[in-house]
């Protein structure tokens, strides 16, 4: 047995994606502070004064010239990172789309914080749903140690040549944020090893070979333009697989796009993301304890959707649950929900599914929480009766 | 799927989508093709005596209409201009104006 002696530190959630950043060492970092990503900015800015990185920090006065400052560099060549939260991703939103379609291979870490209003600066995931559609690849975290290991990956899977996209990694507020864990890290040399060199297929610099970036596209081109982008996200899954592996053969972690738990014999599963995904293992080991055959999936990527994996995992459940902590007002079901019913659709798999809403605005959901979403999936596997498809966990005055 | 690399944009055909190039990058034509210069309402006037072909106003030019030869600012394009004005705010010397309309613009003048 190969012997891994890594140095193994107690980090926060933002402290951990503040030192992979260091180690990535990135060309520009354009960022504004917000809660909960405040300390990611102010630990860079500290790495940066202290010229323990060589990147051009520059301080913007929102989070609208943030990206937009992100999107210059990384089309002049730069290997580009940001950080941003909430309210913050919701001013960049413009500008998302346009990072994405000019393929620009920017990694940012976002803090998930609810939106206003009313003002909260807690926990949900609405923020990072709402820029589902933008054309990023998007990752979520279930702990500390995810964060700094996808914050890494992250720079290999936008700039791989077949990729050519921008990456979010998203990690829970304050509950990855600010909770101190123990990770390990490692070494600045394995990081750089790693990432490789930034070899950037757009530079708006090179004078010897001019190009025009975000010129218009009139009816005639604009159709093919969006396709390309789109389809070069849905081709990305194969890339995150592989940089995941290859991180997995190196570094002795994986995470795979999904991570099915306990599932192979499973009759009832949660589908969650995120930090959830951990408090819901702890219940699934309860129920097992107990002999009701529980699973649960998390989902490690988002965008592009594993649809294949995630029908997979649940083709044998009895019924199954999709648990997130975001809402998606007058639609048939929250974000989270509608594609995991879309992936059982794709595949022809046919499964007793309800939505379970929960934890809006940071409200905790611990265990017990969960245990009941497992009772109620027992109820539709025994009587084989969905009922209410939209059910909102710990809400009050809802039944 | 071809190589999405940076390319030209093959204009005589219409590509289909594997055939747009990376990013919509496109290899220098820019905008030039867009004749914008029916969109004036108002337009450049150059100053000759105090231009200095600094070329500030080439550069700031989002519709690539200045014109330029030798190395010399030599005028405006009347099929580009859209009369935004940029060239006369960011001209160093003052040297380009705005007038009302959508005026002439010959190269050279
Ligand atoms: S910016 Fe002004 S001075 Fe410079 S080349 Fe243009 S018109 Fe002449
Ligand atoms: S007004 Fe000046 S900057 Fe604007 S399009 Fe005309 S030449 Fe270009």
């Amino acid at each position: 047995m190969k012997l891994l002696t890594r140095k193994v530190v107690g980090l926060t959630g933002d402290g951990a994606a503040a030192e992979a950043m260091r180690q990535i060492d990135p060309d520009v970092v354009a960022a504004y502070p917000i809660t909960p990503q405040t300390e990611i900015v102010e630990k860079f800015a500290e790495y940066v004064a202290g010229g323990l990185v060589n990147t051009e920090f520059i301080c913007v006065e929102s989070e609208h010239s943030a990206i937009s400052a992100c999107c210059g560099s990384s089309a002049a060549g730069a290997r580009t990172v940001t950080a941003t939260s909430s309210q913050g991703l919701a001013l960049m939103h413009e500008m998302l789309y346009i990072a994405a379609a000019n393929r620009l291979p920017i990694v940012m870490i976002n803090v998930n914080r609810a939106l206003s209003a009313p003002l909260n600066i807690h926990n949900d995931q609405s923020d990072t749903f709402g820029s589902r559609d933008a054309g990023w690849i998007q990752l979520y975290c279930e702990n500390v140690q995810e964060v700094y290991d996808t914050t890494i990956q992250g720079i290999r899977i936008a700039e791989h040549p077949e990729v050519q996209l921008p990456v979010m990694v998203c990690l829970d507020g304050f509950i990855l944020s600010h909770s101190m864990e123990r990770l390990e890290l490692l070494s600045d040399a394995e990081v750089k090893d790693f990432i490789g060199a930034f070899r950037p297929r757009t530079n708006l610099l090179d004078f010897d070979k001019p190009i025009t970036l975000g010129a218009a596209a009139m009816p005639e081109y604009y159709f093919e333009h969006r396709f390309a982008q789109s389809y070069a996200l849905d081709r990305a899954l194969e890339r995150v697989v592989a940089v995941d592996q290859e991180f997995g053969a190196k570094f002795a972690r994986s995470y795979g796009v999904v991570e099915a738990y306990r599932m192979d014999d499973a009759e009832l599963a949660v589908v969650t993301l995120g930090s959830l995904a951990g408090t819901t293992k702890f219940v699934v080991d309860r129920f097992r304890e107990e002999g009701v055959k529980a699973g649960s999936l998390k989902i490690k990527l988002f965008r592009p959707f594993p649809i294949e994996a995630v029908a997979a995992a649940l083709k044998n459940v009895k019924a199954a649950a999709v648990l997130e902590k975001a809402i998606s007002p007058g639609a048939p079901g929250p974000a989270l929900f509608s594609d995991v019913l879309g992936a059982l659709y794709h595949q022809g798999v046919k499964a007793s599914l309800i939505s379970y809403v929960a934890g809006l605005g940071g409200r905790d959901v611990p265990p017990k929480s969960i245990t009941r979403i497992y009772n109620h999936l027992q109820q539709i596997a025994e009587t084989g009766r969905i009922g209410r498809i939209l059910n909102y966990l710990d809400l009050r005055g809802w039944q | 799927m071809k190589d999405d690399s940076i390319r030209k944009l093959d204009k005589a055909k219409l590509p289909a989508w594997d055939e747009i190039p990376l990013g919509w990058a496109l290899l220098s034509e820019g905008s030039d093709d867009f004749k914008t210069g029916g969109w004036r309402s108002q337009h450049p006037v150059l100053d000759p005596e105090k231009c200095t072909s600094c070329l500030f106003c080439w550069i700031y030019c989002p519709d690539s209409a200045i014109r330029v030869k030798d190395g010399k600012m030599a005028g405006f394009d009347e099929s580009l201009c859209k009369g935004c004005g940029i060239c006369s705010t960011e001209c160093p010397q003052g040297a380009i104006k705005m007038a009302e309309g959508a005026g002439a613009l010959k190269e050279g003048e």
